[in-house]
């Protein structure tokens, strides 16, 4: 039920006369002594017509007239009927530490609101002073389940601002491409994981994670590290592939299919899967796209919106793949893709290893290159030039720069702006989970309790990217 | 002497090959309304920047250097192109029109950046915090809040 302003103070101010009276009203609990103080869902009675429009009307592009109208329904609750919940941040389907105070009439989820902030940790700030040189170490464990994808944007937009984005030597290009493919498959494969847990199909847990596994130790073998690799920075990558690489990578696209078949055979056709996903969650085109949408959740509506593919980046447009699209927006089109997404990455990775070229796998640029390991036992001046790089780091040209690409979840970007000196003036991470969050109000509405669950997980959000 | 050229009225510049749109206040609404008829009609992302120490940044001559900037990604998704709007936002009036109305996407990084920068969005639904607690005091992000010795802030701390 839609009020006007004046009634919301009103209320609010009978509110407090019956606090003072020791009475307790409806939702007393919730204000003011928590943290989260104003991060509350007001009762119905006391939402606003405006802020009402805001939470149906202005995404689903109503006018406000309409919005009020919906929500003044007759079937619509009274607010003794209704019950707001929080779920988490402590809750295990809730990847990590996102909390949903969700409006319940029974069974129902009415109205839904994300609360984030629980891992911030204020990485932007962070990037601020570290060079550009360690700037990777700290941009790799924002959304960790795609850490190769975060080096690569970072380490793509200060290239650009240094001039020497076309420079890049073939084979580090080539390097990136296999890397941040072989992490699409590796968060894919995790998705598969805690996609299958959180609908009770519990033994999938532990498959995702033994394939996931498997990509990681191809990580571990290049990069050194299983996660938080900082192995792609400005210039090209950290290190060679070692001797061996291409065993490693096919011995992987020969393990995994017969792995995905099994999948196929647990989940997808599977009666009880399909109830479960089916028609969950749906969201439209135009709402997708309106909230900032991208990757699988844009793709699952029906868009075809690949950056890959649209805005070719690397040498993507070297290869051929598809872009995987759904039909319904629901929780099923969104797990449809990833799996068929990990196919079609291996399908990359394939064409990768034959078409790797040969050559530097960094830029032979001494402003941001430091000498190999070996001159710097002969010569004074490579000493000097490898102290110089590590501690007072690069300078790089003032402006400012916006990359996007396409991570497992969707556009990350990275803007930075530059003043000339080591250090990234300002640096901002466009984290994919961090706007398809926004999403979630709108798959929740009318949806039950249970649904919400399979929800959050069809989203893939990651808290560590989404908080920073 | 060359004409900074313009779209819709507002000066246009390159930076490393990505066009940017510099709007006043006033226009950045319009301008961003003129854009999403044209077909950018996804706002990426938004961000603010605070230029306390870097005031003499390169700008086209017209505009007048502000404290602090907002700073959209627009993207179009019909003909595969970006552009950039960067807005000039006052110290002493940190106020910009919000483009939640037109694409609701931002909703949340301007909450971020009203967190991070204290710049308010006019038209905002929910204008609250959303990265740091509730009672935080101060913008992280600006660069003249102090880092390494702040005062633990959490209720609990005090109890």
């Amino acid at each position: 039920m839609a009020t006007t302003e004046e009634e919301l103070i009103e209320s609010v101010e009978g509110d407090a006369e019956r606090d003072r009276r020791g009475e307790d009203s409806s939702y007393a609990v919730f204000i003011p002594n928590t943290h989260e103080g104003a991060q509350l869902l007001k009762p119905r009675s006391q939402t606003t017509a405006r802020e009402l429009m805001r939470e149906v009307g202005s995404v689903l592009r109503m006018s406000e007239a309409e919005a009020a109208k919906l929500g003044d329904l007759p079937d619509d609750p009274e607010e003794d009927q209704t019950m707001i919940i929080n779920m988490g941040p402590q809750h295990p389907s809730t990847h990590g530490v996102l909390r949903l105070m969700l409006e319940m009439q029974g069974e129902e989820v009415l109205r839904c609101k994300p609360i984030i902030g629980y891992l911030h940790t204020g990485m932007e700030k962070t990037a601020e002073s570290l060079t550009y040189m360690q700037g990777s170490t700290n941009v790799t464990r924002m959304d960790y389940l795609s850490p190769l994808n975060n080096e690569l944007v970072f380490s793509m937009a200060t290239e650009k601002l240094l001039g020497i984005d076309q420079d890049i030597p073939d084979r580090a290009v080539w390097i990136r491409m296999l890397m941040s493919e072989m992490n699409r498959m590796a968060s894919h494969l995790l998705f598969m994981a805690t996609n299958g847990m959180d609908l009770g199909a519990v033994s999938m847990m532990i498959y995702g994670w033994r394939e996931r596994e498997e990509v990681l130790r191809f990580f571990q073998e290049v990069t050194g590290l299983r996660m938080n690799h900082n192995y792609i920075r400005p210039g090209g990558v950290a290190a060679d592939l070692p001797a061996g690489w291409r065993d490693g990578v096919l011995r992987l696209l020969d393990i995994i299919p017969p792995r995905l078949d099994e999948y196929d055979i647990l989940m997808t056709g599977q009666p009880i899967w399909r109830e479960r996903l089916q028609g969950v969650g749906v969201i439209t085109p135009s709402e997708a796209l309106a909230l900032g949408a991208t990757g699988p959740i844009v793709r699952s509506t029906g868009v075809p919106w690949d950056l890959r593919r649209d805005m070719p980046y690397l040498e993507y447009e070297q290869l051929e793949f598809d872009v995987i699209v759904g039909s319904y927006g629901d929780a099923f089109d969104r797990y449809a893709i990833r799996l068929a997404e990990i196919r079609e990455s291996m399908k990359i990775v394939r064409q990768i290893v034959e078409l790797m070229p040969e050559g530097d796998y960094r830029i032979q640029d001494k402003k941001v290159t430091p000498p190999p390991r070996a001159r710097i036992d002969e010569s004074m001046e490579a000493l000097i030039h490898h102290f110089k790089i590590f501690t007072e780091g690069f300078k790089v040209p003032e402006g400012e720069v916006y990359v996007g690409l396409e991570s497992p979840r969707g556009e990350i970007g990275c803007y930075i702006a530059s003043d000339g000196s080591p250090n990234p003036y300002r640096m901002h991470m466009r984290d994919a989970s961090f706007t398809n969050i926004q999403c979630l109000p709108h798959m929740m509405r009318g949806g039950l309790v249970a649904d919400a669950v399979a929800v959050i997980s069809s989203v893939d959000p990651v808290l560590g990217g989404v908080d920073r | 002497m060359d004409e900074t050229p313009q779209i819709h009225g507002c000066p246009v510049s390159d930076s490393h090959g990505q066009e940017v749109i510099h709007p006043s206040r006033e226009q950045y609404l319009d301008v961003a309304k003129a854009l999403a008829d044209e077909g950018y009609t996804l706002a990426v992302d938004l961000c603010g920047v605070d230029y306390l120490s870097h005031m003499g940044r390169p700008l086209p001559s017209d505009i007048v250097p502000e404290r602090f900037e907002v700073v959209v990604q627009l993207l179009d998704i019909g003909n595969r192109r970006r552009t950039r709007l960067r807005v000039q936002v006052p110290e002493n009036d940190p106020v910009v029109a919000s483009l939640f109305d037109l694409h609701p996407g931002t909703e949340a990084p301007e909450r971020e950046t009203y967190d991070m920068f204290g710049i308010e969005f006019e038209g905002h639904p929910d204008l609250t915090r959303i990265l740091m607690p509730e009672d935080w005091e101060g913008h992280p992000l600006r660069k003249d809040y102090e880092i390494g010795s702040i005062p633990v802030q959490f209720k609990e701390a005090n109890a």
